[in-house]
């Protein structure tokens, strides 16, 4: 498993981890003071192409972290899985962008900039931190006036390697030489329109963008692990799991939470759609085994209370796809024990077994005949828990907590 | 009140003060703070799996002073209501406390380089008034916009753009666009 992002509630405490949380807000604040962001003409003069502090801080921050996050990600060390991508809600966060551009312009800062100048005592700086507090009141008090347009062109987490359809390493390459070319226009845009020229910029820069050159082609080298690779890093801890079959869970335990309000089950059924609308559990998903890693994206938002249990005829699909779906950073995944052939056998009426049992079977299909598709009009797709209380089992699912990212970069 | 108009914004030297004894050093070279800036970027993503923020800080404080004042209301907005709704705590969140971190850090570098001094920085040719009115309407402005666009520069733009997000770059082109666009109108302000 990676190393990384640390699981920092569990290391320090629910509120012990904020300390973390306090020492990167300092970093971040005397970063921003040693770039001169208190300076409020020294942001502005961005937008007159005389000073590009601006775009030069902002753009050397953006590549040397994604930089770090994607040769860490490459080497294994970090879960990009577990790291916050802001969502996209393209259209909000356009006209917000706007908005925003206009504000800065017209009071100089954006909202951390305006804190670093109001601890610097720049009276400007504090009246525009409380200008920023009047707008957040406004927007808490009018976004119900508009809350479609707010929720809406939702694409969820949408990377630009989504966007492009190419690999990461191709489009951090590019990150690192679109900023290197626009510090390059930076600074002749600075010697035109301001008073800095170029032969004056010190030497190491140069070193220091062929630095960024090298580890973006180096992050395009190494690339970033796939399922597969995912899984052998976590083969030796989670293999035995499986052989100790301690996430393979009676038929039992699964219907008692289905039923518990403190969780919520997901049922994943990854046998054929033929199969699944012959007989299936009531609100399972079926998923095909080319769907799951990119619905992974998706259970990953589910909320912590929620448990998965992956299903086929009887284990062996479930157990390749439970696989996928932990070398794709989903926790509380379980597989139903003995698969649909093993629920029937529990829950389904004494007639019908008898009636339908194939005896001629052959691994992974369905051991019973169905005379139409009953998908989950049957009586054995959801069973009545108390019909079933005697059932005898030993409690498997254990729910973990999440690490990582914790939601809303400025949420 | 002191109110000192600096020639060269760069070049900005304090007089003695109470709180700054010495005179302020020079700004740091702006591609050495911005690695600086990278680093931490990248030690919170790498710690933590969360970026930056700062407004999401300021919302949160904000909430917790209408949630004293007046709780049914909090409670009675959605928006509101899922920040501070009930029993929620709105402090209760990382956010919180980067932005808190923020201000502290801002103030002892300001403080250990001599750049702390109580000044109103403006346009060359701008009465003082004049800038804080317009310091206002663009905290306003940023405030509103920030909420809007779900994160500030901090969140969206270097957070969301260092890890690739789509709806983080188009943010950071509007903000940019947004600025160039009526920079024309605010040329007296700053020049």
């Amino acid at each position: 498993m990676t190393p990384f992002p640390l699981p920092l509630d569990q290391l320090f405490g629910h509120y012990g981890q904020y300390i973390v949380y306090l020492i990167i807000g300092i970093a971040f604040g005397v970063s921003l003071e040693l770039a001169g962001f208190a300076q409020s003409t020294k942001l502005a003069a961005q937008f007159y192409f005389k000073e590009m502090t601006v775009l030069k801080v902002m753009f050397t921050g953006i590549v040397v972290a994604m930089l770090g996050v994607f040769l860490a990600t490459g080497l294994g060390l970090l879960d990009y899985n577990l790291v916050y991508v802001n969502p996209t809600y393209l259209w909000p966060g356009i006209v917000g962008g706007l908005v925003m551009g206009v504000g800065f312009i017209v009071g100089g800062f954006c909202p951390g900039t305006s804190l670093v100048a109001a601890a610097t005592l720049k009276i400007d700086g504090i009246i525009f931190a409380l200008g920023a507090f009047f707008g957040i009141f406004v927007f808490g008090e009018t976004v119900g006036l508009y809350e479609d347009f707010w929720y809406s062109s939702y694409m969820g987490r949408f990377t630009l390697m989504d966007l492009f359809q190419t690999s990461t390493g191709v489009i951090v390459l590019a990150v690192v030489i679109m900023a290197l070319g626009a510090f390059l226009m930076a600074e002749f845009s600075e010697q035109i329109f301001g008073k800095s020229l170029i032969s004056r910029q010190p030497r190491w820069r140069v070193g220091a963008a062929a630095g960024a050159l090298a580890l973006g082609i180096g992050v395009l080298a190494i690339g970033q692990p796939d399922n597969a690779a995912r899984w052998r890093m976590l083969e030796a801890e989670k293999q035995p799991l499986l052989d100790s079959r301690a996430v393979y869970i009676h038929p039992g335990e699964v219907l008692q939470l289905m039923n518990d309000r403190r969780a919520q089950a997901i049922l994943l059924d990854v046998r054929d759609e033929a199969d699944f609308n012959l007989f299936h559990i009531r609100d399972a998903r079926n998923v095909q085994m080319d769907e799951l890693i990119p619905l992974a994206v998706d259970l990953r938002e589910e909320p912590a209370n929620t448990v998965f249990f992956v299903m086929s005829n009887d284990e062996q699909r479930a157990t390749e796809a439970w696989k996928i779906l932990v070398a794709e950073s989903l926790i509380n995944v379980y597989i139903v024990e003995g698969g649909v052939n093993n629920w029937l056998d529990t829950f389904a009426e004494a007639d019908f077994k008898t009636a339908n049992l194939l005896t001629d079977v052959q691994s992974d299909s369905l051991h019973y005949t169905f005379a139409s598709a009953l998908g989950e009009r049957s009586t054995a797709s959801a069973p009545n828990p108390d019909a079933f209380e005697a059932l005898v089992f030993e409690p498997k699912v254990q729910l973990v907590g999440k690490r990582g990212a914790s939601g809303g970069g400025c949420g | 009140m002191t109110t000192h108009v600096p020639a060269h914004p760069g070049a900005l030297r304090t007089r003695p003060g109470i709180l700054a004894r010495r005179e302020a050093r020079p700004y740091l070279h702006p591609y050495l703070a911005g690695i600086l800036l990278g680093i931490t970027l990248f030690l919170a993503f790498f710690l933590s799996g969360n970026g930056l923020g700062a407004s999401g800080g300021m919302n949160r404080l904000l909430v917790l002073v209408e949630d004293t004042i007046y709780p049914e209301h909090i409670d009675r907005t959605a928006y509101l209501s899922s920040l501070a709704g009930g029993d929620r705590n709105p402090l209760d969140s990382w956010v919180v406390f980067v932005t808190i971190g923020v201000v502290i850090g801002g103030f002892a570098s300001g403080w250990i380089n001599g750049r702390i001094k109580l000044e109103t920085v403006r346009g060359p040719n701008t009465p003082i008034r004049v800038r804080w009115v317009m310091a206002f309407l663009g905290g306003v402005l940023m405030g509103y916009g920030a909420r809007l666009a779900r994160g500030c520069t901090s969140g969206q733009a270097l957070s969301g753009g260092a890890v690739l997000s789509v709806g983080s770059w188009a943010f950071m082109l509007a903000v940019f666009a947004g600025g160039y666009a009526f920079a024309y109108f605010m040329r007296k302000l700053w020049n």
